[in-house]
């Protein structure tokens, strides 16, 4: 794990002193409230519906059993012993008081960590693939870039006075778990095909909110060593070119909509052009000396096939469904990645008590080699537990109410907060989510199904990611009354996609049939080895139309 | 108010169009080139709104002795990159940046290539210099290469690494 030097150290307390003057001067009046607003929100403190809400940053989704240990207590102390994980990486603590707002900053800073930037017109945490250094399928870990990337957005002289928020992920791996394609920026670290040097594949103008938009790729092969000076010159387009006039105009996404994709990457690469390189670009040791934090554990040489796991497995149906859900092949021997299911049914999604917390960090301790993630499932992953650990490891989790086997299945839902939290929700998504996971509760029922995510947003700012949901959910308001927009067909990976609308809105009672007929559907079209997404994509939305279709005629919709 | 790194100043510039006292600020909406040829780049300006493509300016860039920005609000930074490209243009005279700004982008500012700030009233009566002064020592240290500042972080740790590697030597 990357460990703060001691710039990074004193970076990091003098922002928790700006912040602690800024509430001081917004107090004496020498701030407006609308000079404050931006400047609390660079440092996620958002108004929500009932109090403040505090969003820390967890970068590239990486956490030590400290650091958890830590926002345990955070969330005891000034949430309601809870913590809530967001789709970005970030952790989210609801009513702290303003004033005790800078106390928490330095229990953050206590542990290498910190609100910069979570929110706010500015570069945002930048996110990863969460099983970045384990997965199998990835040839070169994303995060020593991505701690780059932060370092290099951090309080940027010229680009913290954006058009609008912009947010950057990064994959190193063949499959994309971090939704790069709808980010501001993606970047995909790739090799040259001819000298096989490392560069990236650079994509802008993805994102969600009421706008939807895949990203398009405007360098196939950017030389890693040029990175910074790359960024600096689309932040400098962006920054003086983005629309101003209309926020709901003011992402990259409609810059590059409006300006046509190769007009700005022609745009882009004049700027890039002009700049020095070797002034703004990091030198490699600097980059090399990130990596170094980021070197592979110490693992030992274990058989690939765990003589004890394949006795437990046998010997324990439940435990054998979940290592086979919630298990991830690893890049090495003997070990595998394990997602802690944040979806235990009639639960909100996402949220863990400080309990849960404190009993993962034993957990990683033992287990994991003292290491966490978050994902932007709103999951917890163990990274590295030895194949002969899992039993004990799954012993552990049942004991603390962690255990359900449901990671990539119907009700592993991601939802936002929707109307029980949000100032900006049109409807309730936590609830929904609740309701379509009890109707879907049997653990047989929903392995049959097989993979498919169903995501959630309470309005159109799309913080559920809905859009990229194979099934997605938007909850709106007409006339008064909530009615949910479903999509189907919607792809957060590499293929990635947009929902197309099934039908009219539904009241909240009527979502659970619906989305069990849309389930049938696909149930009795599917051919061997199809998963929802792959049926969807060979019959098309129309046999899914018709049923909902027919279901409605039985059920109340809002008209 | 007219502020810059080392504190409050008075303004010696005037808005308006040229005569023989004070130095003149032009607004870019009436600037004439003809009109300008003849003067004293010490004494004359150009004060242009932050829509403006910096390459348009360049040709007025070597005949104004300062260049102010106007920031319709603290919150818009496109001034920012304005200045920086200004700049990078060769420019050398004074940069302001005129607008409601906040204390908390002075030093991006500063960074950016502005040499100054004139606040308008209704900041300048809440805001003290001292505030603003004391906004520029909230960074020791920042991460970013190029830009007019201490060393950055980054080129600091260059340096601990060649001090390091000569050590050895
Ligand atoms: C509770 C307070 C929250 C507020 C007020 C809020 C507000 C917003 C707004 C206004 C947008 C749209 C921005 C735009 O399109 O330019 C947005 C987008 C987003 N939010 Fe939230 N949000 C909140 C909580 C969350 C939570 C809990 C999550 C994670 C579950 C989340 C994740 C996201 C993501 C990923 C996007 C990006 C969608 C995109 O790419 O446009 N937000 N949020
Ligand atoms: S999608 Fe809407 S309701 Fe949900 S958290 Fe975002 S802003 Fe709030």
């Amino acid at each position: 794990m990357y460990r703060y030097d001691e710039f990074d150290a004193g970076f990091v307390r003098e922002r928790v002193a700006l912040f602690r003057d800024q509430v001081q001067r917004r107090i004496d009046g020498s701030l407006t409230e609308d000079e404050f607003k931006p400047l609390r929100l660079k440092n996620g403190v958002y108004l929500q519906l009932h109090a403040y809400m505090l969003r820390v940053a967890i970068p590239y989704g990486t956490l030590s059993s400290v650091q958890l240990r830590q926002l345990a207590l955070i969330g005891e102390r000034y949430d309601r012993g809870y913590g809530h994980l967001t789709t970005r990486q970030n952790i989210q603590f609801n009513w702290p008081k303003l004033r005790d707002v800078p106390d928490i900053l330095d229990l953050l800073a206590d542990v290498e960590m910190h609100c910069i930037q979570t929110s706010g017109n500015c570069i945002r945490n930048v996110t990863a693939d969460h099983f970045a250094g384990v997965a199998a399928d990835e040839w070169i870990d994303p995060r020593p870039v991505c701690e780059l990337i932060r370092q290099w957005s951090t309080a940027h002289p010229e680009f913290s006075y954006l058009p609008r928020k912009f947010k950057i992920a990064v994959t190193g791996a063949s499959h994309d778990r971090a939704v790069v394609k709808a980010h501001d920026i993606g970047l995909r670290i790739v090799r040259h095909p001819d000298t096989g040097a490392h560069g990236f594949e650079v994509s802008v103008g993805g994102g969600l909110g009421r706008t939807p938009m895949i990203g398009k790729v405007i360098r196939d092969f950017l030389p890693q060593e040029e990175l910074l000076a790359y960024l600096e010159a689309v932040m400098r387009v962006y920054n003086l070119e983005g629309r101003r006039d209309n926020k709901y105009k003011a992402r990259i996404k409609i810059l590059v909509h409006e300006t046509g994709t190769e007009a700005l990457k022609a745009r882009i690469e004049h700027e890039f052009a002009q700049l020095d390189g070797p002034s703004i670009n990091a030198d490699p040791e600097e980059l090399a000396r990130i990596a170094a934090y980021f070197a592979p554990p110490h693992y030992e040489e274990l058989p690939a096939v765990s003589a004890r796991l394949e006795a437990a497995k046998s010997a324990n149906p439940v435990f054998a469904d979940w290592i086979d859900t919630n298990g991830f092949a690893h890049k090495v021997a003997g070990y595998r990645a394990i997602t802690i299911s944040l979806k235990g049914i009639g639960e909100i999604p996402g949220d863990i008590t400080s309990a849960q917390m404190r009993q993962v960090a034993d957990l990683a301790d033992r287990y994991s080699l003292s290491e966490i993630r978050v994902s932007h499932n709103q999951n917890l992953i163990l990274p590295n537990v030895k194949n002969d650990d899992l039993f004990a490891l799954w012993q552990g989790l049942v004991e603390a109410g962690l255990a359900t086997a449901n990671v990539g299945l119907i009700t592993d839902i991601i939802a936002c907060p929707g109307l029980d939290y949000c100032a900006l929700a049109t409807a309730r998504s936590i609830p929904i989510a609740q309701a379509i996971a009890k109707r879907f509760a049997d653990p047989a029922r929903q392995r049959e199904i097989g993979p498919l995510n169903l995501n959630i947003s309470g309005c159109i700012n799309a913080c559920g990611h809905h859009h990229v949901g194979q099934i997605g959910i938007l909850g709106l308001e007409k006339r008064g009354q909530e009615s949910y927009q479903i999509t189907l067909g919607g792809d957060p990976t590499e293929q990635a996609a947009i929902g197309e609308i099934v039908g009219p809105g539904l009241t909240a009672e009527a979502v659970p049939d619906a989305i069990e007929r849309l389930v049938e559907v696909y149930l009795e079209a599917r051919q061997v080895g199809e998963t929802f997404i792959d049926t969807f994509r060979r019959i098309g939305i129309g046999p899914f139309k018709l049923a909902f279709q027919h279901n409605l005629e039985g059920a109340d919709h809002v008209a | 108010m007219l502020l810059d790194r080392t504190g409050r100043k008075p303004d010696l510039w005037t808005r308006g169009q040229p005569d023989d006292h004070a130095p003149v600020l032009v607004a870019w909406e009436e600037w004439n080139t003809q009109a300008r040829l003849g003067n004293d780049p010490d004494r004359l300006g150009v004060e242009i709104p932050n829509t403006l493509a910096i390459e348009d300016l360049r040709p007025v860039l070597s005949q104004v002795g300062l260049v102010a920005i106007r920031f319709g609000a603290f919150s818009d930074g496109r001034g920012l990159s304005q200045a920086r490209l200004i700049r990078r243009a060769g420019f050398t005279g004074v940069l302001r940046a005129v607008g409601p700004l906040i204390p908390d982008e002075f030093g991006f500012a500063l960074q950016c290539g502005f040499d100054e700030v004139e606040l308008p009233e209704s900041s300048a009566h809440r805001q003290s210099e001292d505030e603003w002064l004391r906004s520029l020592a909230a960074y020791s240290h920042t991460y970013q290469q190029g830009y007019r500042s201490r060393t950055s972080i980054l080129a600091q740790r260059r340096l601990a690494r060649l001090s390091k590697g000569q050590s050895h030597a």
